[in-house]
């Protein structure tokens, strides 16, 4: 490290930090401050801004930091609040899933680093003026789009996307108002990961239960009027390639008020195909055999005659249409066609019968994927595989520009996934820097360069500091209705008392 | 809970990642693989350490998550392998599985 280039060279600032009374938030940017002092070397030291405040933002952030004494990171994220699926994808009943919150805290408050929530890159500010400011910029703004079935029917009323009903029990602000239609009897959801089995089984838990979660009071009173009684997990091809994994297909077995329900005929030859199979895929296959065959003893019999709850994955079937109800603006049922299959194992493919087959329902949940969307027109995007093109985290023809998270690999993984990935991202820049094809040696302004801009647009951020005042107030609210928190749903609230 | 003394060449910030769930049972990053002699001195396993050990990458038979595992100091000065990536398996594929944590 170059020991001359530390120097002191914000002398006006610092004065303006100790002196000025009522300091705007201005001067507090150029602090670089989020809430306390920063040490004044900053102009002079390589400055990476991160656009996205999730698992993939801040384990970029973390592991550049920590590479690097010298580094100063920046994560812009357009809600005021962080953390992204963390806090709005993990279901309300897997709190464990969230303790990386504590991991993505040290960081935001490690003193190299500054959280700028409510700041929406693509529209407040673009990705160039971003490239102007700093040395790099890392993408991970994830995917917020998804992949639609293309079917017919499909912008019925009572057709979902697990994304927005997934984002409405977690309250996503722009989900609030998603007002999912419970009436009917028959819940069907398309798809077979384990977004699928966080929808079913959140459809089906007992109420007291999810009230004890940081499931929003919305969804828990429309959840606790709720008349469905039976989901369908579909997927278009066979037990053996279900993209769900065990530890979901248990909570699934042992949810309490539920019988699972299935179709024998579907289970045709797996039990002979099992001992074949890799442990993982062989113990997950072998739960959903003894789910759907195995005769139950006495007590659970008698069990399984008292539950008003079912749940069954339902096989080799593709939706190729929507039914409408008379009125012609709701869903009634749903056409599914069927397959066979082709092949075997992971690679084995879905080829339709002719056959078709029309379930009745009342609501139909599509998680058939996520999907990223183009965030601003100087950035490449591959729209058919919907990410940002790059090799390791560099995006192709942009140097400074890098992509770490579903962005870079696509949308499916895991918290644990995500890191590896943005560990990779972070690990490609820094050899980047070492190696020269990144230049850090001029001066960057870092969020000094854009604070004057955010300004004259009317935009102001949530530092790391205001959003622990909405994390201090939603866990009071939380409280006082028996759960870990009680999140604040609309953006304006979130702002109120982020800047009381 | 497994206090493993790292040796100066595996000291990096990716095994201070691990532990991402904090031991809840709810990710496969602590993911150890064990002398056969040490793992069979081991309690059972019970089905949920086994429903996350199955998703660890580079799986073996002698495999066990750290933070459900107790070394007493009868193996002191045993060698642990720690798998060379802490890849969940449930991630990418081409024929779009998709997944949540």
């Amino acid at each position: 490290m170059n020991a001359h280039k530390v120097i002191f060279c914000k002398t006006n600032t610092l004065k303006s930090l100790w002196t000025s009374g009522r300091r705007s938030w201005i001067n507090r940017l150029h602090d670089g401050v989020c809430g306390r002092v920063q040490a004044s070397f900053s102009s002079c030291s390589p400055k990476v801004c991160i656009v996205g405040g999730g698992p993939a933002g801040f384990y970029t952030a973390q592991h550049l930091i920590k590479a690097r004494q010298d580094l100063e990171v920046d994560i812009y994220e357009r809600l005021p609040v962080p953390f992204g699926l963390v806090r709005f994808g993990v279901a309300p009943d897997h709190p464990e899933v969230k303790n990386v919150i504590n991991t993505f805290t040290q960081t935001a408050q490690h003193s190299r680093c500054c959280f700028y929530g409510n700041v929406n890159v693509g529209q407040d500010l673009s990705v160039e003026e971003l490239r102007r400011a700093y040395h790099a910029v890392v993408l991970s703004y994830g995917a917020e789009g998804n992949r639609s079935m293309g079917v017919p029917g499909e912008h019925l009323a009572g057709v979902h996307s697990a994304k927005d009903f997934v984002a409405w029990y977690n309250g996503v602000p722009s989900n609030r108002e998603l007002n999912p239609d419970l009436s009917n009897e028959t819940a069907v959801v398309l798809g077979q990961g384990n977004v699928a089995l966080d929808v079913a089984r959140i459809l089906l838990s007992p109420i007291d239960t999810l009230k004890k979660t940081d499931i929003t009071q919305p969804a828990l009173e429309a959840l606790a009027e709720s008349q469905v009684r039976r989901v369908l997990i579909v997927g278009r091809r066979g037990p053996m390639q279900v993209a769900c994994t065990i530890k979901e297909v248990r909570e699934m077995v042992n949810l309490p008020g539920t019988r699972p329900e299935m179709v024998a005929a579907e289970f045709e030859g797996v039990a002979e195909a099992l001992k074949e199979l890799p442990r993982p895929r062989k113990r997950l296959t072998e739960l959903m055999v003894k789910a759907a065959l195995e005769i139950p003893g006495e007590k659970e019999r008698a069990r399984r005659s008292e539950v008003s709850r079912s749940w069954g994955f339902r096989f080799f079937r593709s939706p190729v249409e929507v039914l409408a109800a008379p009125d012609l603006t709701r869903v009634a049922g749903i056409r599914l066609a069927i397959n066979r299959l082709e092949g075997s194992g992971e690679g084995a493919r879905a080829v339709p019968t002719g056959e078709v087959e029309d379930v009745t329902c009342g609501l139909v949940i599509s998680s058939i994927g996520y999907k990223s969307l183009p965030i601003d027109p100087s950035v490449p995007f591959d729209s058919r595989r919907a990410i940002v093109p790059n090799t390791m985290g560099r995006v192709q023809q942009a140097t400074g520009l890098y992509c770490s998270g579903w962005l870079k690999t696509g949308p499916t993984g895991v918290i644990a996934t995500t890191m590896n990935n943005s560990f990779d991202t972070a690990r490609t820049l820094l050899e980047d820097i070492d190696s020269g094809t990144l230049d850090v040696s001029a001066t960057k302004p870092g969020s000094q360069g854009v604070s004057a801009l955010l300004e004259e647009r009317g935009v102001k951020p949530v530092t790391f500091s205001d959003w622990e005042k909405i994390d201090k107030e939603e866990t009071r609210r939380g409280e006082a209705m028996g759960k870990p928190r009680e999140k604040l749903l609309v953006v304006e609230e979130m702002l109120q008392v982020a800047w009381t | 809970m497994a206090d493993v003394e790292l040796g100066e060449e595996q000291q990096s910030s990716d095994l201070t990642a691990a532990r991402a769930c904090e031991g809840t049972l709810a990710c496969s990053t602590c993911h150890l693989i064990l002398e056969q002699e040490v793992y069979d001195q081991l309690g059972l396993i019970v089905d949920e350490e086994l429903d996350m050990l199955d998703l660890a990458y580079g799986l073996t038979d002698t495999s066990r998550l750290g933070c459900q595992v107790c070394l007493s100091k009868s193996v002191e000065g045993l060698t642990v392998r720690v798998p060379a990536g802490v890849n969940d398996m449930r991630q990418a594929d081409d024929t779009g599985s998709s997944s949540s944590a």
